[in-house]
């Protein structure tokens, strides 16, 4: 199903990450966890290998605690779909270190390639404005991912969300660590936390 | 006994002060008649941050984000908001989170709306399902101390609870035309 003119998904991810200097990544479950762990491991990568919709919310947890540092989330379009009520929260926080970005492939690709409904009618952009994230956009070229790279280290002009139309190839999965507790004080300790 | 009459319109004011005590920053919430006073007080407070969500398994993954950022929360909802949050609740065991949940109840002593009791009946059950150990306060004067037990042992033990809020507590909602 690969089409000419999208995005590689793990390009993307690995200019967003480049010079990330403090940044904290939030991945969905599934591809964009492992496009994360492709890009490089990091102690302040937020793997997530379940918890379905919840990354956006994760990332605004994490962007209240440590407003000073950039948070990226990470995502697909499904994981995002299903988390779609969190743009609204996001919105009425306006967290202004959070960006967002969906890497969409209008697809399922972790249980077969099943049609999502960004395929179809839904325009996640569109939605994430209309909840209130002014900042919110489709983006299509590599230089507009660089910008939102550069623009995401900004922590007084946020939120901001963008969607990128992804390849749907599925790549070679590169697995981050699943143990959860471990990522989490792995974060809680790159920012200063002892453990219990 | 008759104090409990005067001490029936604090308890709200005591748990945030136990909120407060505990060093709470984070408060999502979906709302409920129950919580509305406590919602208020967090909503005025300068140490505290309440979190208006659209369904409550937000909470719980917002509060991952919070401890994992160094900082603590607690999730209010009412019982109903519990059968929203099951699988999300995966996250308070992966992560091992310092997970505390105020639950109002519904659909018990006295309810008027029966479409609140299949949920509110399972409510005990499902958290307990989840690996939440569960708490529940029924009585004004219990309150204060059931609240800080959960508090004490969530956060100081990383022991995921759960503090029922009886709807004998609440009072049941009076429906009227």
């Amino acid at each position: 199903m690969s089409k000419a003119n999208l995005l590689d998904r793990r390009a993307v991810v690995s200019e967003l990450l480049r010079d990330r200097k403090g940044a904290f990544a939030v991945g969905g479950l599934g591809a964009s966890t492992y496009d994360i762990a492709a890009a490089g491991d990091h102690d302040r990568n937020f793997y997530l290998w379940g918890g379905m919709g919840g990354a956006v919310m994760i990332g605004l947890g994490l962007a209240l605690a440590q407003p000073t540092l950039p948070v990226v989330v990470i995502t697909g379009d499904g994981e995002m779909l299903m988390g779609m009520g969190s743009l609204a929260t996001v919105a009425l926080q306006q967290p202004k270190n959070l960006s967002m970005i969906v890497l969409d492939n209008e697809a399922y690709g972790e249980t077969g390639g099943q049609a999502s409904h960004t395929g179809g009618t839904a325009d996640l952009a569109g939605v994430a404005k209309a909840c209130g994230i002014a900042d919110s956009r489709a983006i299509s070229t590599m230089a507009e991912v660089e910008a939102f790279a550069s623009s995401l280290q900004d922590v007084t002009t946020g939120p901001r969300f963008a969607s990128a139309k992804i390849d749907g190839t599925n790549l070679e999965r590169v697995l981050s660590s699943r143990d959860g507790t471990y990522i989490v004080n792995r974060i809680r300790g790159s920012i200063g936390h002892t453990p219990i | 006994m008759h104090a409990r009459a005067e001490s029936a319109a604090s308890w709200p004011e005591e748990i945030f002060s136990i909120l407060q005590r505990f060093e709470v920053r984070q408060v999502p919430y979906v709302p409920d008649a129950g919580h509305s006073e406590l919602i208020e007080r967090v909503l005025g407070s300068s140490s505290m941050r309440g979190i208006a969500l659209t369904t409550e398994e937000e909470g719980v993954a917002l509060l991952a984000g919070a401890w994992a950022g160094g900082q603590r929360g607690v999730l209010l909802m009412q019982s109903s908001g519990v059968g929203n949050c099951i699988n999300m609740l995966s996250l308070v065991q992966i992560f091992r989170l310092p997970f505390l949940t105020l639950v109002t109840m519904r659909g018990e002593w006295g309810e008027f709306n029966p479409w609140q009791v299949p949920m509110g009946s399972n409510t005990q059950g499902i958290l307990e399902l989840a690996g939440i150990k569960v708490l529940r306060a029924s009585r004004p004067d219990e309150v204060r101390e059931v609240v800080e037990a959960g508090a004490a042992q969530a956060y100081n033990a990383c022991t995921p609870t759960a503090v029922l809020l009886s709807q004998r507590l609440i009072g049941a909602k009076v429906f009227t035309k």
